[in-house]
């Protein structure tokens, strides 16, 4: 076993949350160390996490940067970390969105600094332990750790009705969540491990499997989250803070649908092909329904929110035509995603933290203004309608692709999504940039500071480099991809003999 | 090996409790102090005694002293200790500071590590009473108080209801089989078939005494009564080493003499089992007085304990006791904090008391945070843990309704305690509390610690549980 460099940062941020907690002096003191600490701890994990970039190697579709020690030898279950290619870029994105949170909450938080920043911290050991987790226990561990610092930073940071957001947040994840226990439960009877990659080609009784699949689906679904069940994701992201809704589209949302590829759809070969239709037909409601609700918002905050879930839909979609452009689009849709809606809800937050609403209709005419945010806005915009050449291009293309091999009439439906997201999307723009500016406190408006330049910066890179050159991520789980697409077309046609033996 | 010596932590703790005594009414100064830290001192030392004691079966058969009932009297005695020390400064702002508190705190443990050592209806019956007088006495401490000596009279009232009930089955039981004793009983059943119904009916006799004792539904009504009538140290000390005797002692009783009866007594625990659950998560809902919401708590995880009981097998018995290790822990933290709870040198336990504590007093919100999230369940905190292992237990017995109705329940019982946090945290602050005694910092410290770094050494705990839970099925 070589370095321990996932558990290293897994682990870093919670020294600097331990070192926040040495702080002692006045407000203001405590307030601006923390801001520091909190953001030179991300930025150090942010540059340690770049070695893994560099020192993946893309060809093998196997884990790497193994580390495995004895938790509970007794029970067969380890503290085991890894990252694959379908993994690695996940804790990359948790990482990279951690530091821009900090950086965007600079100025926004004036209560609490150093609680906020402890709980930042704390989001950051969580997801990222959650990403490289190779055994279950620790899987399910962090998974549901998550929802401690969430449900702080919504209900302490939030907005009005904060206390309803966070708990309906709270209690929704954490019913599917325990549903996902017994599933873990029963898998971990039957296997005697906990050991993800074992458990990747443990075969599971068909019956078995259906009852494991709706625990997990249960618990993935809300996280995802997946229409019928998404109602607490517009409340938790119009009442958390900008950076809270950040994290929340940029990674946690991800959770969901990395647990579908990482269990449901490797462990459960069987389950996931009898159920596809029917996580086809959620997907596809979820990608018409919302995007027509989010064409009606008054809410800035909630638009972008309604629009997750249609993104989200096309990413279900994609994950669960279990082709090689179906699962790449999926896996590729979830990064953009997490890099454009990120992005989007920080637009959000500039004019929010100047104007204090995000009522659509109290807006108009900012390009006069702000013609550096106007830039900004439209890039953003145009990626999360799937412009070629932005990041939403590439994962939606494929999806459709992957999709049309299995119907017709599922790639049309998942790619109306595009042409409602154009839509909703472009008239959110054209209320809020253009027209002219009525209002008296917009005549005054700032344009972007050299602080949220420095935000937007590394968004804007790789929103575009996503688009123009997607191999360089692409590459990374070609391996990974096409290794799983194998066994689990090797696994169907196992069952298919099996049941054929049988007749 | 004389086999007296088997007893020899419960006879240290006897002869300590006598010389308290006589201290306790020769000293005229801080006789209180004194006579605690001989308490504690004589929990320490009995622990120890404990740990490196003999072990074997002893006075005629009467009474056993085996790792199980080890596991249970180090928990016991680390309960009664941190009653203690919350007492001291608890009783003293509320005036009812009396030197004989320890000696009852004391008696009562005696009580209770007899009860888990019981291999004998009548030990157990002995062990029962010595602990239930010393706790109705306990629980009216506050005598001047309308509400402690309410609590006391219910609490007699229904607790020698209870004894009635269980005495009528063990007479039963007795009847029915010729004897008392648990190795005998074990071997006499040894074939379900040839327990004629008048046993049987015995032994829900016994299982129900056992369940008002712990406070398992539908015998949980005195909890919340007891709970918020009596003083809050008293209630602290309720909560934690009485629950772990009667648990373990039902542990014992189910599973040692009457084990192979598992077909007979299975349902009637999964039912009590899910009834505390899903009574424990709704009843909860609706409290305002924290010490009652943690009544409720308290019943409610009974009922995930009483569920590894349901399994009734090694697995499932191991996982009731990392169960009660890691309850005990919480609940004497989230009572440290409750009695710190105090204004102008009043005691307040309304849950609104709590509101904007984290702007006041961010170490204490952040404890109590951490205590209530542990009780709910959420991982990397101790609760989670203990959750998982009775689960695991009842997943691997098949009981799936028991699994699902548990997990459910829980996800309800995170929404009053998140709802504490909620107060903490996302409310206006009201006025600030007095400042804290050390001892309380003491306490809630090192149990907070203790519950939010169980994840990285569960071993210690677990091994000893399964030692201990395989000693009872030999």
């Amino acid at each position: 076993m070589g370095f321990p460099l996932l558990s290293l940062i897994t682990w870093l941020p919670m020294v600097g949350v331990i070192f926040m907690l040495t702080i002692r002096g006045d407000e203001k003191t405590v307030a601006s160390n923390a801001r520091w600490t909190a953001l030179w701890t991300s930025l150090i994990v942010m540059l340690i996490s770049l070695v893994i970039w560099v020192k993946f190697d893309r060809s093998s579709a196997g884990f790497q940067f193994v580390e495995d020690v004895a938790w509970l030898p007794e029970y067969k279950v380890g503290y085991k970390m890894g990252v694959d290619g379908i993994s690695v870029l996940f804790v990359l994105l948790s990482t990279v969105l951690t530091p821009i949170c900090i950086l965007a909450s600079w100025e926004s938080i004036q209560t609490k600094v150093r609680e906020f920043m402890i709980a930042f911290l704390i989001l950051e050991t969580m997801m990222v332990g959650m990403f490289c987790a190779l055994d279950f226990v620790v899987f399910y561990m962090f998974f549901e750790a998550v929802l401690i610092p969430m449900y702080l930073i919504i209900g302490v940071w939030g907005g009005p009705r904060r206390v309803y957001a966070a708990v309906k947040f709270f209690l929704y994840t954490l019913t599917g969540s325990v549903l996902m226990l017994l599933a873990l439960l029963a898998m971990w009877l039957q296997a005697g491990t906990t050991d993800i990659p074992t458990l990747m080609h443990t075969t599971f009784a068909a019956g078995t499997q259906k009852w494991l699949f709706l625990a997990f689906f249960a618990s993935f679904a809300v996280k995802v989250p997946m229409w019928p069940v998404h109602t607490w994701l517009p409340d938790a992201h119009v009442e958390a803070p900008t950076a809270g809704s950040v994290i929340l589209a940029g990674v946690l949302l991800k959770m969901g649908a990395y647990g579908f590829i990482r269990f449901s759809i490797p462990m459960l070969p069987d389950a996931s092909a009898y159920f596809a239709p029917f996580v086809f037909t959620l997907s596809v409601v979820a990608v018409i329904y919302t995007s027509l609700v989010a064409l009606a918002q008054e809410d800035m905050k909630k638009l972008i929110a309604y629009s997750s879930v249609a993104h989200m839909g096309v990413v279900t979609i994609g994950l669960f035509t279990f082709n090689e452009q179906g699962i790449q689009g999926g896996l590729f849709m979830m990064l953009s995603h997490g890099v454009v809606s990120a992005a989007l809800f920080l637009i959000v937050g500039v004019i929010y933290d100047r104007i204090h609403t995000r009522e659509i209709a109290r807006y108009g005419g900012l390009a006069d203004r702000m013609p550096g945010y106007a830039l900004a806005f439209m890039l953003f915009a145009m990626a999360s309608c799937g412009l070629p050449g932005t990041a939403g291009f590439v994962g939606e293309f494929l999806v459709i692709v992957g999709a049309l091999k299995i119907n017709f009439w599922l790639a049309t439906l998942g790619g109306a999504g595009m042409i409602l997201g154009a839509a909703y999307t472009l008239y959110l723009y054209r209320r809020v940039i253009f027209g002219r500016i009525t209002r008296d406190d917009l005549r005054h408006i700032m344009d972007l500071s050299p602080r949220e330049w420095l935000v937007f910066a590394p968004l804007i890179v790789l929103t575009l480099w996503m688009g123009i050159y997607p191999s360089s991520f692409t590459g990374f789980w070609d391996a990974s991809v096409a290794a799983m697409v194998k066994q689990h077309t090797a696994a169907l046609a196992e069952s298919v003999k099996l049941a054929g033996g049988l007749h | 090996m004389n086999n007296w010596m088997i007893a020899l932590p419960e006879i240290v703790l006897a002869v300590t409790g006598l010389a308290i005594l006589i201290i306790g009414v020769l000293r005229k100064q801080d006789a209180v102090l004194v006579c605690t830290m001989l308490a504690i001192g004589g929990f320490l030392v009995a622990g120890l005694l404990v740990l490196n004691g003999a072990r074997g079966i002893g006075y005629n058969g009467q009474f056993v002293a085996d790792s199980f009932s080890s596991f249970n009297k180090i928990l016991i005695l680390v309960g009664a200790s941190l009653a203690a020390i919350l007492s001291l400064d608890f009783n003293h702002q509320q005036k009812i500071e009396r030197f004989e508190y320890p000696v009852l705190l004391l008696l009562a443990t005696v009580g209770m590590m007899i009860m888990v050592s019981a291999s004998n209806l009548m030990t157990l019956y002995l062990g029962l009473e010595l602990q239930s007088l010393s706790l109705y006495v306990l629980a009216a401490f506050a005598r001047d108080d309308l509400r402690s000596s309410e609590a006391g009279l219910k609490y007699f009232v229904l607790g020698g209801l209870a004894s009635g009930l269980l005495l009528y089955g063990i007479s039963l039981v007795y009847g029915f089989s010729g004897t008392m004793d648990f190795a005998r009983l074990a071997t006499l059943l040894t074939n379900p078939a040839v327990a004629s119904p008048g046993l049987i009916v015995g032994v829900v006799f016994v299982l129900v005494g056992l369940a008002f004792k712990v406070s398992a539904v539908p015998f949980h009504m005195w909890t919340p009564d007891v709970y918020e009538g009596a003083p809050t140290s008293v209630t602290v000390f309720f909560a934690t080493a009485p629950k772990v005797a009667a648990m373990g002692l039902l542990l014992r009783v189910m599973c040692s003499p009457f084990g192979h009866l598992l077909a007979a007594w299975q349902s009637l625990i999964v039912i009590v089992s899910i009834a505390s659950m899903v009574l424990g998560a709704f009843a909860a809902i609706g409290q305002t007085n924290i010490k009652r919401l943690m009544a409720y708590s308290s019943i409610g995880h009974m009922g995930y304990a009483l569920a590894g009981l349901a399994v009734g097998t090694a697995e499932g018995v191991r996982g009731v006791l990392v169960y009660m290790t890691i309850y005990v822990i919480m609940t004497a933290g989230t009572f440290a904090c409750i009695i710190a709870m105090r204004r102008q040198g009043r005691a307040v336990e309304q849950i609104s008391d709590l509101s904007g504590l984290a702007t006041n007093d961010p170490f204490l919100a952040m404890l109590l945070a951490g205590f209530m999230f542990s009780l709910a369940g959420i991982p990397l905190l101790a609760g989670f843990f203990a959750k998982l292992y009775v689960f695991l237990a009842a997943v691997q017995g098949g009981l799936w309704t028991l699994a699902v109705v548990g997990v459910l329940s829980s996800v309800v019982g995170a929404f009053y305690y998140i709802r504490i946090i909620k107060v903490m945290y996302f409310d206006a602050a009201a006025g600030a509390f007095d400042r804290r005694a050390p001892s309380l910092s003491l306490v809630a410290g090192i149990t907070g610690l203790a519950t939010a770094l169980f994840f990285l050494f569960p071993s210690p705990v677990v091994d000893a549980a399964n030692v201990a839970a395989h000693a009872l099925f030999r």
